[in-house]
């Protein structure tokens, strides 16, 4: 008799564990527990539960070890925390997975685990894969794959949850695909079976139905930010492949042939796969030019590779969309994992005097958003525009309302049509008419004598016309400098929630929200704080007023350095001082925990 | 009434003179063979009744990528990166694939940093005609060899070149380019009719035209000057171009004297047989031709290789309305569309 079962026996059991835990399910890559994984997700989220899943996994295609974390909070906290229940599937990292399991946690175990370690605070469930799954029709391929099915039938036991939802789950996984559904479903349901006649649940965690999913969504950003770029008009797009960002240009790939054919079935877009990142910045620098709305997506290498176009572009005034779907570290570094260590690199991309506005997506709702939006933004402002997301965001489920339709006018900028250039007489491409440091341009194929002008990386004056004149190159870049300013307030305005005792303020961006937002709430008695959540870059008054309100302000994000830190210093020398770095990586997204710990020894510290 | 004292000016068939086809005066070396491939580009748009808006000009990095400047000052220009036309090019053409593109790159531009990029635009057959202005060195960095520089030349800047040269026609082929054609910056008339009937091609149409550098690669041994090429160039035919429009008469003199290919706007290229008969469109024989053309020394001119068949970019990606031109309503989905494509994610 362990631990919990005598305490069971003494009836000194904990209370039951409500819609309030994280769940763990330990298995080797490429074995489709994927499939397995979402499904529990899904089942969790058709109950009304808030629920989020984050894939831990390698840079490998079979073999190493992945790990799906699933955490339910009636409460509607979604980061990261460790988890409670695991599901020990992978041979080769059970040993250290049940270390990491708190004291009372559970442990639901492939029986043909060999010498698994046995721990008195743990109460462990047994899964007779092997027995579960014999007999059961399907390709010899498929077998390992419906093995998995086995856990969600234990899991789906031990939590309650009903096998019709899971059914509803399961089918929306496999697209309605009749045979698949049932063989898995037979699985799940054997597996439920047998648990039901052969355990005992000793565990205090179980779900019960809420409504707080209801009419919200599933999708990951990538997903999420490739349908918004599909409903903000994207004809051409060119990339080439990369973690965690190819996802993004399948689902692009996937959606526009289903809502971008024109009446006569011809696509209203081109999609390219280039031969390495420069070509595919270069695709979208020339598209944009000729007057397609143009976007390529990334990660850090491939932003390295892009950054003698996103200068060019800067200089020359093309529009292009660049998301950069962040992971950790240089070359391969950790290709599948999450960082926000590409923001210095890439507000400043290129040589000499450049700079980008970025957006910094923080949910889909977010992503489908900056979408559309980078879009019209590339286009008013005519440089590239970046999104900077992330591998968490990117590739992983999240919940969200569903998209508002754009609630403005696809927005083209200042483009010359023949009949103005008529009317105007002609124009000068690098003039700044109306005083916001945005000039006008005309497109390839106006049909005016007086639209062609000649775009180059070289010195230029108003006219286009090259030019190596000192006073010419400044009153250029000093124009390009007044731009900027005028993005200021084009871009989204960060989202602020001001407490009003607050005397510490909190500034993020991305996706490190999550954990933030559910430290404060932790802390709210301990040390109330006020919020401000970046939404792009530059940064406009309200920042400065934000951090003008509060007398220490924290900027919290996911890289070694302050990234983000560095720079508010920069754009708010005033306010250096009263700008507080906490900042961490190591390719995991934060947690509240963390995030508390670290704010209160900063504060112990003054 | 006329001024009897001023003699007309020549309008072509869109009303413009020869001189609404000139860019701005050149700043490249005088007698710079780039010079009068600008002049040929010049003089075709007039003869063919181009339309300047519906053309774009594009180049790389380098004393060629200067030149797109010196022609068509009426149409829409594109300074690139080194090396990187190629995509710039692939990008614009598929946001509007009605215009007509015209590329000029140099040999280190396309040779060396941009081989890459070079060899994926002629894989997707991106419909385009490229110019290379080949002289074998780096003019603007003052004269360093470049890939296309032949093995054991020796130049008094740059030294001896130990390494073989890469045939950017050979490569070409090897890639998939249907319309592969050599010519000499100092063969105006051919220029003209190779530059002719690249505009007609269906896909990529590659120029590699020996464009000598008056400043650092111009000694008379040397196989990319002007005396070498003047002395040495073995066209090997007569080309002339013949416009869709026009009726077609040219007759053979005797048989096997003269080919002819169609190309994809209707028009007609002649190839007048001088001495012996080649053939365009045998891809082994050219690639033989031009492999014994290295080994010997010779400088082959004319239509190297021509392959109609496959499709460009543009046909292959199914394009119909230019994709900068559509309409809000076309690039935009219905609100009513989202509401329903979300219903998937419930």
């Amino acid at each position: 008799m362990n631990v919990l079962e005598r305490q069971q026996e003494a009836g000194l059991a904990t209370q039951p564990i409500i819609n309030d835990f994280s769940l763990v399910v330990a298995t080797a890559n490429g074995t489709g527990s994927q499939t397995a994984n979402l499904t529990l997700l899904r089942s969790f989220f058709k109950l009304g539960i808030p629920v989020h899943g984050k894939n831990i996994f390698p840079s490998n295609i079979q073999g190493l070890p992945t790990w799906y974390h699933i955490r339910v909070s009636h409460e509607g906290y979604i980061a990261r925390k460790p988890s409670e229940i695991l599901v020990a599937f992978n041979p080769a990292t059970a040993h250290e997975d049940l270390q990491e399991l708190p004291s009372g946690g559970v442990c639901i175990y492939n029986a043909d685990l060999k010498n698994l370690p046995r721990r008195d605070d743990v109460v462990y469930y047994p899964v007779p894969v092997s027995e579960l799954i014999s007999g059961i029709e399907v390709p010899v391929k498929r077998k390992p794959y419906i093995a998995n099915m086995a856990y969600v039938g234990v899991v789906a036991w031990m939590l309650g949850v009903p096998l019709e939802v899971v059914e509803e789950a399961l089918g929306a996984q496999f697209d309605y695909r009749q045979k698949l559904v049932e063989s898995n479903m037979q699985v799940v349901q054997r597996a439920f079976a047998w648990a039901s006649e052969n355990l005992r649940k000793k565990d205090p965690y179980r779900l019960s139905p809420m409504n707080k999913t209801e009419g919200l969504i599933l999708m990951t950003g990538n997903e999420a930010g490739a349908l918004g770029a599909v409903f903000g008009g994207v004809s051409v797009a060119a990339w080439y492949p990369i973690t965690p960002s190819t996802s993004f240009m399948d689902a692009l790939r996937d959606f526009l042939p289903k809502l971008r054919k024109d009446q006569n079935g011809k696509p209203t877009y081109a999609v390219i796969q280039a031969e390495d990142e420069l070509a595919a910045a270069g695709i979208v620098i020339g598209a944009g030019w000729a007057g397609a709305r143009a976007l390529t997506a990334t990660s850090g290498p491939g932003i390295s590779l892009m950054a003698e176009f996103a200068s060019y572009g800067y200089f020359a005034e093309v529009p292009a969309v660049i998301w950069d779907i962040q992971r950790v570290g240089p070359s391969t570094g950790l290709p599948t994992r999450t960082s926000q260590g590409d923001v210095a690199f890439v507000y400043t991309l290129g040589h000499g005097d450049t700079k980008h506005p970025i957006l910094f997506p923080s949910s889909i709702e977010e992503c489908f958003e900056f979408g559309w939006r980078s879009l019209d933004l590339a286009e008013q402002l005519q440089t590239p525009v970046f999104v900077l997301s992330d591998l968490d965001l990117g590739m992983n489920n999240w919940m969200g309302r569903p998209f508002e339709y754009p609630d403005q006018p696809l927005q083209r900028g200042k483009v010359l049509r023949a009949e103005e250039l008529e009317a105007l007489g002609g124009f000068a491409r690098y003039k700044d008419v109306d005083g916001d440091g945005i000039p006008y341009r005309t497109l390839p194929g106006t049909p005016h004598p007086l639209a062609a002008y000649f775009t180059r990386g070289s010195g230029h004056n108003e006219q286009a016309q090259y030019s190596e004149r000192a006073d010419d190159w400044e009153r250029n870049m000093a124009r390009l400098a007044r731009k900027f300013e005028t993005a200021r307030n084009l871009m989204p305005a960060p989202a602020i929630d001001l407490h009003p005792s607050a005397r510490v303020g909190i500034i993020a961006y991305g996706t490190t929200r999550y954990a933030i937002e559910e430290a404060r709430d932790r802390l709210a008695r301990q040390l109330p704080t006020s919020f401000l959540r970046l939404r792009a870059l530059p940064i406009n008054q309200q920042v400065r007023d934000f951090v003008a309100a509060h007398e220490r302000v924290y900027v919290i994000e996911l890289n070694r350095d302050g990234q983000m830190h560095s720079i508010l210093q920069s754009e708010m020398p005033a306010y250096a001082a009263r700008l507080r770095s906490i900042a961490h990586l190591d390719g995991l997204p934060l947690t509240a925990q963390w995030v508390q710990t670290r704010l209160l020894k900063e504060e112990a510290n003054g | 009434m006329e001024n009897p004292n001023i003699t007309p000016i020549k309008l072509n068939a869109v009303g413009l003179s020869k001189k609404d086809y000139d860019g701005v005066p050149s700043t490249l070396c005088k007698g710079c063979g780039h010079n009068s491939i600008a002049s040929q580009v010049v003089q075709v748009g007039f003869e063919l009744n181009l339309r300047p808006h519906e053309i774009i000009k594009l180049s790389g990095i380098g004393c060629s990528s200067k030149s797109p400047a010196y022609f068509l000052g009426m149409s829409h220009g594109f300074n690139a990166l080194h090396g990187r036309m190629p995509s710039v090019a692939t990008g614009a053409l598929l946001a509007n694939h009605t215009l007509k593109a015209i590329g000029v790159s140099g040999d280190g531009d396309t040779g060396s940093i941009g081989l890459g990029q070079f060899k994926h635009l002629l894989r997707r057959n991106v419909r385009m005609v490229y110019i290379v202005e080949n002289n074998g060195v780096y003019g603007l960095t003052k004269g360093q060899f470049s890939a296309t520089a032949e093995e054991g030349l020796t130049l008094k800047y740059a030294g001896r070149n130990e390494f073989p040269p890469i045939d950017l026609c050979m490569e070409a082929i090897i890639a998939g380019c249907g319309f592969v054609a050599r010519s000499f910056a100092g063969d105006a008339k051919q220029v003209r009719e190779l530059l002719k009937a690249a505009l007609s091609h269906r896909g990529t149409a590659l120029l590699d035209i020996i464009s000598p550098c008056v400043a650092f690669n111009n000694e008379d041994d040397s196989p990319k000057s002007y005396g070498y090429g003047t002395k040495h160039e073995k066209p090997l035919h007569e080309l002339g171009f013949i416009p869709y429009a026009e009726e077609i008469s040219i007759k053979p003199l005797e048989p096997g004297e003269l080919r002819t290919v169609r190309l994809h706007d209707g028009s007609l290229l002649s190839l007048r047989n001088l001495g012996h008969d080649y053939d365009p469109t045998d891809k082994y024989a050219a690639i033989e031709r031009l492999q014994r053309a290295q080994e010997t020394g010779e400088f082959i001119t004319g239509l190297i290789y021509y392959n109609p068949d496959r499709p460009s970019l543009a046909e292959v990606e199914g394009l119909s309305t230019p994709l900068a031109q559509l309409s809000a309503e076309q690039l935009r989905p219905s609100r009513a569309a989202l509401e329903q494509f979300l219903q998937a994610y419930r």
